[in-house]
């Protein structure tokens, strides 16, 4: 019938076609399975994907583009800097919530100071606290050979119960009557991430995210780092040959991972999510493993696919809203593009040819 | 407190039965070679499938077969993404994990607040499944060790090009292997949803799928050491369940780290062990997570 025969290099063609082909195809098979479900598919489809660009209510979803696609961003460089070396830094949410945890730490420590270098303090806090979180499975990895996706997906549940002792417990306002859940740092000046831009969405979080692409670029296409990173994924015996040492790549990948995922934490506690809660954590940190995926590992294609992601995550609430679609409807979608990315992506690795 | 020690045994042995699951099952994927990462995933939806099929029908017995169905059914994306397709192991397992998750929050809400059947009474104050569960650990022990089919798996998992040339189906017995390592998940899952928690919640399988493949690391690819892994994992989780109960003055949300902790632990402890160890002990199926494409 057919046979694959492997290509000594994936064509560009195929690289920028097949993410497209990927959310076609989610488009179609998620719009059966909403039909199956009894709603109108094309509505749905047009409420996810058109209606929080152009559609009425635009004026307020718009923004929340960027909102949402900064922490995404900022996380999948991180990511991607890692997957294309082979290190699977799965654990990105709880890095996230433990960079939320660390910045809002200093900035409930200096309340109700008022001074400029509060928020430059969380910024490195929240790097740090990341940082250190992706440096456990590092380590472990390092010193005793053990595996960095169980390790780094085991502290997602650690962080999001220190999430939860820390809005019970340490954090808890001392003025919120007793609801669990930190001060609200929107509301503390000096330590809050605003819209720079009013009614653009954007913030810190986005700036970061897009300083944190053109440093991927650079690391990846310009620098000696991302060879080795290309290398020790694609040949990692010849990657040691060419002097790469892989520890010192582990290390590297897992702890800037961390920092940019505790980095996106950071800007989103002080920003948009505002306080320390039980259940802090959103899933950006998982969501932004399929935006490194279907930005296949590249700068350019994370910020398409930031974008993308963060218009399901805007469109689905207005599903839920305008069409009582579920809400984990868009989780649906977004693993099913995962799993149509992953399928498709054959083409650019093999050459199909009818057998003789 | 006095604790009366076979109390505490029997609850240790229901905590361990959803790992002991699971971990059977994909100790035989992995065997096979294959590194299915969407245990948690698939626990869920048998969580799910299971609790809707014993709600609706009063059977626990039938919960568990629809388990086991939607388990393998899941698993089966995994299996022709992986197998037919070449897709990356560890991509597609994460991707699985996050599809099952999303589809049981999407289809699950009406089962919300609804209560489960009453479990199946077996002999020895222990429930069937109980007994399923520990009656499978010498059973796969003796297909893997000791039966004809259960060689070629292993041989398949240590080299599959080797495998291929001897004239073994490589794909077709990964297909096989995949899909009863997903029936195992589902079925371990649905314990979770109708024999410890008796009702369903998102997410509420907590990362069980994840342990479950940390386990299998741990038992070193070995049926017994699963047996013991999961117990391990089971007294962890009574004690640290006892100690809330006993109001001991830790705050729940760290008392609740331990089963993580512990895994971590228990990981790093192996993983050192293989690597520093005189004996080393066994290392990981050859081909474990690799493609295999056949070009004749």
């Amino acid at each position: 019938m057919f046979r694959l025969e492997p290509r000594a290099s994936a064509p560009l063609l195929w690289q920028v076609a097949t993410p497209v082909l990927a959310v076609l195809a989610t488009m179609i098979v998620g719009g059966a399975l909403f039909a199956a479900m009894g709603f109108d598919p094309l509505a749905a489809i047009r409420t996810i994907f058109w209606d929080p660009l152009f559609g009425p209510a635009s004026g307020y979803s718009r923004p929340q583009l960027l909102v949402k696609a900064g922490p995404l961003i900022l996380i999948a460089c991180g990511l991607a800097l890692g997957f294309r070396a082979g290190i699977w830094n799965i654990g990105a949410e709880g890095q996230y919530i433990i960079g939320a945890i660390c910045g809002a730490a200093v900035a409930l420590a200096a309340y109700p100071l008022d001074a400029f270098w509060i928020f430059p303090a969380m910024i490195l806090a929240g790097a740090a606290g990341g940082w250190a979180w992706g440096m456990v499975p590092a380590l472990l990895r390092n010193w005793f050979g053990a595996s960095e996706i169980l390790v780094s997906l085991m502290l997602v549940y650690v962080a999001q119960k220190v999430a939860a002792w820390m809005a019970f417990g340490p954090m808890k306002n001392p003025e919120g009557f007793n609801f669990p859940g930190s001060r609200n740092l929107q509301q503390y000046e000096p330590a809050a991430n605003p819209e720079l831009i009013a009614g653009s969405g954007l913030h810190w979080g986005g700036v970061a995210a897009v300083l944190a692409l053109a440093a991927t670029w650079f690391v990846m296409s310009r620098h000696v780092l991302g060879f080795h990173i290309r290398t020790a994924g694609a040949a990692p015996r010849a990657a040691r040959f060419a002097g790469v040492r892989p520890e010192r790549l582990v290390a590297l990948c897992l702890g800037v991972s961390g920092a940019l995922a505790g980095l996106a934490g950071l800007f989103e506690v002080a920003g948009p999510a505002g306080q320390i809660t039980e259940s802090f954590g959103s899933g950006y940190g998982f969501t932004a493993i399929i935006v490194a995926f279907l930005g296949r590992l590249h700068p350019l294609g994370i910020l398409l696919a930031g974008l993308l992601m963060a218009l399901t995550y805007i469109g689905g609430e207005l599903a839920q809203m305008m069409l009582n679609l579920p809400a984990a409807s868009v989780q649906v979608f977004q693993g099913m593009l995962l799993f149509f990315l992953l399928g498709f992506d054959i083409l650019t690795r093999y050459r199909i040819r009818r057998r003789a | 407190m006095m604790i009366d020690p076979l109390s505490v045994f029997i609850l240790l042995l229901g905590a361990a039965t959803p790992i002991l699951f699971a971990a059977l099952g994909e100790l035989v994927v992995e065997r096979a070679g294959v590194l299915n990462l969407g245990v948690e995933g698939m626990m869920i939806g048998g969580a799910l499938a299971g609790f809707a099929a014993a709600h609706a029908s009063g059977s626990p017995a039938l919960g568990f077969v629809a388990a086991a169905v939607a388990g393998a059914a899941l698993s089966m994306i995994f299996a022709v993404l992986t197998q037919f397709l070449l897709s990356n192991q560890v991509a597609t397992g994460l991707a699985l994990t996050l599809f099952g998750l999303g589809l049981t929050a999407m289809f699950g809400k009406p089962y919300e607040g609804v209560k489960a059947p009453p479990m199946l009474a077996g002999p020895l104050r222990l429930n069937l499944m109980i007994w399923l569960g520990l009656a499978l650990v010498p059973a796969v022990w003796w297909f893997l060790m000791r039966s004809r089919p259960g060689l070629i798996l292993r041989a398949v998992g240590e080299n599959h090009d080797a495998a291929h040339a001897l004239g073994y189906p490589v794909r077709a017995l990964r297909m096989a292997a995949i899909g009863f390592g997903g029936a195992l998940a589902g079925m371990g899952g649905a314990y979770i949803s109708i024999a410890t928690v008796l009702q369903w919640t998102e997410g509420m399988t907590a990362g069980a799928g994840w342990i479950a493949l940390a386990i299998v690391v741990f038992a070193q690819w070995n049926p017994w050491g699963v047996l013991a892994g999961a117990w391990l994992f089971g007294g962890v989780t009574v004690l640290q369940l006892r100690l809330q109960a006993a109001g001991v003055a830790v705050p729940v949300q760290l008392l609740s780290m331990a089963p993580y902790l512990a895994t971590i632990a228990v990981l790093v402890l192996i993983s050192a062990r293989q690597k520093f160890g005189r004996s080393g002990g066994a290392a990981a199926p050859g081909s474990l997570g690799r493609p295999f494409h056949a070009l004749r």
